[in-house]
């Protein structure tokens, strides 16, 4: 029997009153945004925030919760823009969206400590009760594409310092049940030869250092065939795919390579504020059983993208919609 | 047909015009962000009419300072307006507002949903230009934001494709500019930013301005704004879109995009930013001369239009200004050297070879 597990990729937008509170605090220039050594100040409401969006999800009943990535103010590169060895320079466009960040530019070894992800979610996991903790992280491929290099030798390299920062953040994670590692750029400027096999290996190393189940997060349309076929040899437990902006190829992608024992499936759009009811959303999962052969342990049921793209209000509806799949699947089974 | 020598000022000096004029938006004076404050705080007894009387104000206050500047064709500074989607979404029925949405850290803006189907409510810039036009003494130009860039900037809950909504709104973007050039607006210059930012629908941005452009007279001068892109991937084809003037950002990258319009005949006018509007330093006018010659290598004098990079909002107001008079100060001082053939012009040279 099928378990459908309802969360999130995370990246929320911030409350309300935290938008006001901390542009007051912080400024609205490219200096001001985070640095890793913030004041008292902007701390606690950081963790207001934190503490708020966690309620959220709690009230929603989603199966995962998720520490929120509220600090991220350069979204999935943030794990470099924080680090000592990274300098930040100017505002980049974020993919094909009308959002921008900070331009992290590597200039020294990654080696050395730098991060704060796990500490952030060690804040988180002292908010949880019951529920199971998810951390989120770019993956390597994503994170390596966001950034400039100027101090590894090549491409193979710089990847490969990025994969083993990210397992370092990692092992010092508290206890989770599930980590999300959102690799967008895996479809949006997808690896050629050579780097489709190393991408899939730099994967496989993050996923290893994790006590958790593992799932990779695809998203902005459907890989190409080869990456997805490399992607298949990470010893990673589910591929997560994009059914809101490319059902067809995603599904030829898993019905021509095969996928997981486990998949995640992106079937609300995390870009847009009309909100999809527990029962579209459940049509769509059940579609995609009905198109594949697969017969999955667990589903997750996700948002396709990070959330931050949309106003509090439907962001909110969002997740409840999302915790509701879960109910009803479980009263059908 | 040229458009153009409308708008040459009856005292112009010179025998080369070189057209001055702005993007549109301008720094609002202090007193009027506090007025938006009294007039959105609930506990103030700041009213509606005090509100409209500050917008007036500030339209009378501004459209002076840019003919102060000497600035050719001049705007109101957009002081009625808040920002470029929302103003728009607000008179538009089909829109709805949910809260704001992040750009880039702190900054944000209340990004609306096209719940409906859209239609045309009440007016959006005809009073506004009627205004303006009142105030002035010299020619009006109005900026609208064009569908493709309300559209992408929108979240699309009602139609199949973003392709779909941008026709829909091309069709209310026509009907409002139909109402201007009514009203007597000769001069209006289409805002779309988004393009830059997704070239690969530079067609759809054509097909939606064709549905823009049909019924308005030859007369009125149709100019595109296009900002902070690679404009490499939009040139040529722009040209065949029914504008006759492309007023793009330059000098903030230092003109290094330049020859990406000398490898194809620049075949309409170029309006090109000779200031910089994310440097808080004013340009010297030696400076601007040598960007306004920059532009001569891709246009004649008579195809050439000079502005700023963009709007001018974000500056404080003494630097906006000082932009704005050393850019007519430069502008006439090329004139003077073109009259004196002191300056070889290298754009067009080659055509009239060929005649």
């Amino acid at each position: 029997m099928t378990d459908i597990v309802s969360t999130t990729p995370g990246l929320y937008p911030l409350p309300d009153w935290a938008k006001d509170d901390l542009s007051g605090l912080k400024g609205h220039q490219k200096d001001d945004l985070i640095s890793g050594d913030e004041g008292e100040e902007i701390v606690s409401v950081y963790d207001e925030a934190r503490a708020d969006v966690i309620e959220t999800q709690q009230a929603a009943g989603l199966d995962r919760v998720v520490e929120g990535q509220l600090r991220w103010d350069d979204m999935l590169a943030h794990p470099l823009a924080v680090h000592d060895s990274v300098d930040t320079r100017g505002i980049v466009r974020y993919y094909d969206n009308n959002n921008f960040y900070r331009e992290p530019v590597v200039t020294d070894s990654l080696s050395k400590d730098g991060g704060d992800v796990a500490a952030d979610l060690g804040a988180a996991a002292d908010l949880v009760d019951d529920e199971a903790l998810q951390a989120v992280l770019p993956g390597p491929y994503s994170l390596a594409d966001l950034a400039t290099d100027e101090y590894y030798e090549d491409e193979a390299e710089f990847l490969d310092a990025v994969a083993s920062f990210l397992r370092e953040e990692v092992n010092e994670f508290p206890e989770v049940e599930t980590l999300f590692l959102l690799e967008p750029s895996l479809v949006t400027d997808a690896p050629g030869d050579g780097a489709d096999e190393r991408a899939s290996e730099a994967i496989d190393s993050v996923a290893s250092a994790a006590d958790a189940e593992v799932v990779v997060q695809t998203y902005w349309g459907a890989l190409e065939e080869k990456v997805h076929a490399h992607l298949l040899d990470a010893d990673v437990d589910a591929v997560g795919y994009d059914f809101v902006t490319d059902h067809e190829a995603n599904l030829y992608n898993i019905n021509e390579y095969g996928t997981k024992d486990d998949i995640a499936l992106g079937v609300v759009d995390g870009q847009n504020t009309l909100v999809e009811t527990p029962g579209e959303i459940r049509e769509r999962i059940e579609w995609v059983d009905e198109q594949t052969a697969n017969d999955f342990e667990t589903v997750y049921a996700t948002a396709n993208t990070e959330l931050f793209y949309l106003p509090v209000n439907k962001f909110e509806e969002k997740l409840q919609a999302l915790a509701g799949v879960a109910e009803v699947e479980e009263v059908q089974a | 047909m040229s458009t153009r020598e409308q708008f040459r000022p009856e005292d112009h000096e010179n025998d080369h015009f070189l057209l001055t004029t702005v993007v549109g938006s301008y720094p609002k004076p202090k007193w009027h962000d506090r007025a938006r404050e009294l007039f959105e705080d609930d506990d103030s007894d700041f009213d509606l009419d005090d509100w409209e009387e500050s917008k007036d104000d500030a339209a009378r206050l501004i459209t002076e300072e840019h003919e102060r500047a000497g600035v050719d064709v001049v705007t109101d500074g957009e002081m009625r307006r808040n920002e470029m989607v929302e103003y728009f979404a607000h008179r538009i029925d089909g829109y709805d507002f949910n809260g704001r949405v992040k750009v880039w850290g702190h900054n944000y803006f209340d990004k609306p949903s096209v719940v409906d189907e859209v239609e045309y409510d009440e007016q959006w810039l005809v009073e506004e230009f009627e205004f303006t036009n009142d105030v002035a003494d010299a020619p009006v130009k109005v900026p609208i934001t064009g569908p493709y860039t309300l559209a992408s900037w929108s979240f699309n809950e009602v139609y199949d494709d973003e392709e779909q909504l941008t026709y829909a709104l091309a069709d209310l973007v026509n009907e409002e500019i139909e109402a201007l050039v009514d009203a007597g607006a000769r001069y209006i210059q289409i805002d779309e930013p988004a393009l830059a930012t997704t070239p690969d629908d530079h067609a759809i941005v054509g097909e939606a301005l064709e549905r823009i452009v049909d019924d308005v007279p030859e007369d009125v001068r149709l100019g595109l704004h296009v900002c902070y892109g690679d404009y490499s991937r939009i040139y040529p084809e722009i040209l065949d879109y029914p504008v006759e003037e492309y007023d793009l950002e330059l000098a903030n990258g230092g003109y290094e995009q330049l020859d990406v319009f000398k490898d194809d005949e620049f075949t309409k006018d170029f309006a090109m930013g000779v200031v910089d509007v994310h440097t808080a330093e004013v340009e010297s006018v030696e400076e601007i001369k040598e960007n306004i010659k920059k532009g001569l290598e891709v246009v004649p004098p008579e195809q050439l239009t000079v502005s700023p990079d963009c709007g001018v909002k974000l500056l404080p107001r003494e630097v906006a200004y000082g932009k704005m008079e050393n850019m007519v100060k430069a502008a006439r001082e090329i004139e003077q050297e073109l009259d004196a053939g002191e300056i070889d012009v290298v754009a067009g040279a080659e055509a009239s070879a060929d005649d």
